[in-house]
């Protein structure tokens, strides 16, 4: 296999603590373009209102939202959030609402990374609840910034709940 | 328990854990709270435009099918 899809750094595994923000810092510009992988749960009480917030060399301006969800009954829409760019689509994550044991699924793509370009993200996210309502959807953010993407911070709204995970990946085009 | 953070040195593989700064817990409250505003605010017009659709398919005297042959 060509050596396009490369970890960097270590996969974050909440502990039992639970954990307010997860931080990739020090990214090397090496690589065409990243992803990061998260397989995450809030702590939050109300069932689907986890979000994971996600922001750039810990910039909290000029972000842009368009996500899309359906929840297995309704579609919706939605653009709120300019602080960050929502991979929780709209704050659908599962929580301590939720099924127990229950978590996202979602996926960060950032083209273009090291660029001096705007910089654009597409996410695609499930939720996971053993109920009627469980969420998916996509969001195409936009952080209007031309700097180098340095450093990923990725928030939750009350905790990341033990077990949690998140791994950067960077992507190789040769 | 103070909230933390996790960070991921990407250059050397360190991953510390440390407590959020005064600044970044009310970065954070702010952002929930914006956040909140912003989302009410769009559920809100999401739920008067299908107010208004209904109360006009009413008048109308058809239902979200046959105006949807109407498009």
């Amino acid at each position: 296999m060509a050596n396009t899809y490369v970890k960097i750094g270590s996969t974050v595994t909440v502990g039992l603590a639970g954990a307010a923000t997860i931080d990739f810092t020090s990214i090397p510009a090496t690589y065409t373009d990243l992803v990061v992988k998260l397989s995450t749960r809030d702590t939050a009480v109300t069932a689907n209102t986890g979000a994971a917030k996600v922001t750039f060399n810990g910039t909290v301006t000029s972000y842009t939202n368009r996500y899309l969800t359906g929840s297995g009954s309704a579609a919706a829409t939605g653009s709120a959030g300019t602080t960050f760019i929502d991979a929780g689509l709209g704050s659908l994550m599962p929580t301590t609402g939720n099924t127990a044991s229950t978590f996202s699924n979602i996926e960060i793509y950032i083209p273009n990374y090291a660029g001096s370009t705007n910089k654009s993200l597409s996410v695609d996210a499930v939720g996971e609840n053993n109920a009627t309502a469980a969420y998916a959807g996509f969001n195409a953010g936009l952080l209007s910034n031309t700097a180098a993407v340095a450093s990923i911070s990725i928030t939750s709204t009350t905790l990341f709940s033990q077990y949690s995970t998140a791994t950067l990946y960077g992507i190789l085009k040769n | 328990m103070a909230d933390t953070k996790i960070i991921v040195n990407c250059e050397t593989g360190e991953v510390t854990e440390l407590e959020l700064t005064a600044d970044e817990v009310a970065q954070r409250a702010k952002d929930a709270a914006d956040y909140a505003k912003a989302k009410a605010d769009e559920d809100k017009a999401a739920a008067d435009k299908a107010t208004a659709k209904a109360a006009l398919l009413a008048k109308l005297g058809i239902t979200a099918d046959e105006a949807a042959l109407l498009a």
